[in-house]
């Protein structure tokens, strides 16, 4: 375990020394911001459009950071040979894995914890503060070590430019799950409804830590649905980053 | 096999599949070597000829399509092995978002050394190799030279029993080189074995107890470098003027070759029996003897002889 904390706690000085992060982080405040002012163009609706665009720059830049740090979690450790350095010493290929996932983990935390204490502080200043803000909050985060976790995996295999196209493509899917349940259920061919069904259970349904619109609209978000989506997280995650212990295990560092 | 030897190496075989046709390249062919306690051991070859492959292997990180190898008599894919050994990769590149110390002191992390050995090791060694005044500078700024020298200190951290060295004088100028040498040395003092691989052949020529010359996947030669210069070779060289014109037919008859410029003559002998009937025919003939002495082929001709064979290595 200190292995895996000392190779995490590396990772994130590495993300934290890295420019481009405070970048995309100053360009999420930007966002929130600018939602404010946008939003006293519509009477009426500036509380539904600060929470719905202040939620969105939050997932948007946050799916870019687990993404673009994912996909070469692993791969540039190899293509710059500073892997041969590490898995010399004293360790398991696992703990470095987990260790570098964990350690993104904790980047992708950080990020999302300042920019929700941005949009929370902003949603106080104006009185339409509800918990189900947190809830919304939580659930983003938790899309985000999903979709971290998947680049992590094609990352431990394949070039960062296809684990890239691989990961954004599976996000791309993972929101569209609801379509493939139609299909499961209703379509005219059995093949078709059993090749359907096994993509709904196989792929990740990303809807399912959606909740921003309806917390925009001061819809309730209860408790069951956000453990049930946390359980769901926390299965997927397990799921995913045991195919990739398992691949990097087993491959060759040529 | 002794029981105690610190790298056992026994006819290891690895293809590859390269390119998009899976093409398949053999990089090792059934490659046998042993390394004892406490020697230094040059391992030559030319690009491609097998060596980092088998580098790779000792480290796990690749593994043998068949054959063995154990380190410090057991597997390297065992963390407790790789604990007792220090390898330093060629062209080191390491997090250039670091300063040396702060990698030091990862690296001693990884090890699970308490912080004050870290501390205390780190900036002895970055004292050792000469670059104290850049230990707190970011790796970013680091010349190749070093890089090559961090390397050196990083496979230091735990004291190793064994060290790997894939080309530790690569990338170095002739100070670091000579750094490099006597650091090898000292290690080898201290107790220490080391495996060296390189394809320059003045540094194994000089550091080395023992040499294996690979070439295209197998050992194609192997011993100290006295062994392999001198190979068994009772050659002489006689060097020799004022012959007469029958004395010179005669040497020349006992000779594999003859050179002579301006009065002076070189036979190259190569049979005992016929150095001494040179000697004798130059005792009769009363010419005067310039010189005599041993013929040791340089590790280069060893080198390509041996790699150089019809092309294949494998002429033997």
């Amino acid at each position: 375990m200190t292995t895996i904390w000392t190779i995490a706690r590396n990772t994130f000085r590495e993300a934290i020394r890295d420019r481009i992060l405070y970048g995309l982080l100053a360009f999420a405040m930007l966002l929130i911001g600018t939602s404010v002012a946008l939003a006293d163009l519509s009477i009426g609706q500036q509380q539904r459009l600060v929470k719905d665009i202040g939620l969105g720059a939050i997932s948007l830049i946050g799916v870019l950071m687990a993404v673009f740090l994912g996909i070469t979690l692993v791969s540039r450790e190899i293509e710059r040979r500073t892997v041969y350095t590490i898995l010399s010493k004293p360790i398991h290929r696992y703990q470095f894995l987990l260790g570098r996932y964990l350690g993104l983990v904790a980047t992708i935390g950080v990020n999302v914890i300042v920019m929700g204490a941005g949009l929370a502080a902003l949603v106080l200043a104006k009185g339409w503060w509800h918990p189900n803000l947190l809830a919304a909050l939580l659930l983003v985060a938790e899309e985000l070590l999903v979709v971290a976790a998947i680049a992590t995996l094609f990352s431990s295999f394949t070039t960062p430019t296809l684990a890239a196209i691989f990961t954004l493509g599976l996000f791309v899917v993972g929101h569209l799950t609801g379509t493939l349940r139609t299909m499961a259920e209703r379509a005219p061919e059995a093949a078709t409804r059993v090749f359907a069904a096994a993509l709904y259970y196989l792929l990740p349904n990303l809807e399912a830590f959606n909740v921003k619109g309806r917390v925009a609209n001061r819809e309730a978000v209860s408790l069951l649905e956000v453990g049930l989506a946390s359980g769901y997280a926390a299965l997927y995650l397990v799921g995913v980053l045991a195919l990739a212990v398992v691949v990097f295990e087993r491959r060759e560092l040529r | 096999m002794t029981a105690a030897a610190a790298i056992e190496i026994r006819d290891l075989a690895k293809t590859f599949r390269t390119g998009l046709l899976g093409r398949e390249v053999r990089a090792l062919d059934g490659l046998s070597l042993e390394v004892q306690p406490g020697e230094i051991f040059g391992f030559l070859g030319p690009n491609g000829a097998g060596k980092t492959t088998t580098i790779k292997i000792l480290l796990g990180f690749v593994r043998p399509a068949s054959g063995a190898v154990r380190v410090l008599g057991g597997s390297p894919t065992d963390p407790a092995v790789r604990a007792r050994l220090g390898f330093l990769p060629e062209h080191p590149y390491f997090y250039d978002y670091l300063t040396g110390l702060e990698f030091l002191d990862y690296v001693g992390r990884l090890h699970g050394l308490p912080a004050e050995v870290r501390g205390r090791r780190a900036a002895r060694l970055l004292e050792q190799v000469d670059i104290a005044a850049a230990a707190k500078a970011p790796l970013r700024r680091y010349s190749k030279g070093m890089l090559q020298r961090l390397g050196l200190a990083q496979a230091l951290m735990n004291d190793p029993e064994l060290l790997v060295l894939d080309e530790p004088m690569s990338g170095l100028d002739p100070m670091g080189r000579r750094l490099v040498r006597d650091l090898i040395l000292d290690l080898k003092r201290e107790g220490r074995t080391i495996f060296f691989s390189s394809h320059i052949l003045s540094d194994v020529e000089t550091l080395s107890d023992r040499v294996a010359i690979v070439a295209h996947g197998r050992v194609a030669a192997l011993g100290t470098v006295d062994d392999l210069v001198t190979g068994g070779a009772d050659r002489v060289e006689l060097a020799a003027a004022a012959l007469s014109g029958e004395a010179v037919a005669a040497l020349g008859r006992l000779a594999t070759r003859h050179e002579a410029r301006g009065g002076q003559h070189l036979f190259t002998l190569e049979s005992r029996e016929a150095a001494d009937e040179a000697v004798r025919v130059l005792g009769r003939a009363g010419g005067r003897l310039l010189g005599f002495t041993a013929h040791r082929r340089s590790l280069e001709e060893l080198f390509v002889e041996r790699v150089g064979q019809d092309g294949t290595g494998r002429g033997r």
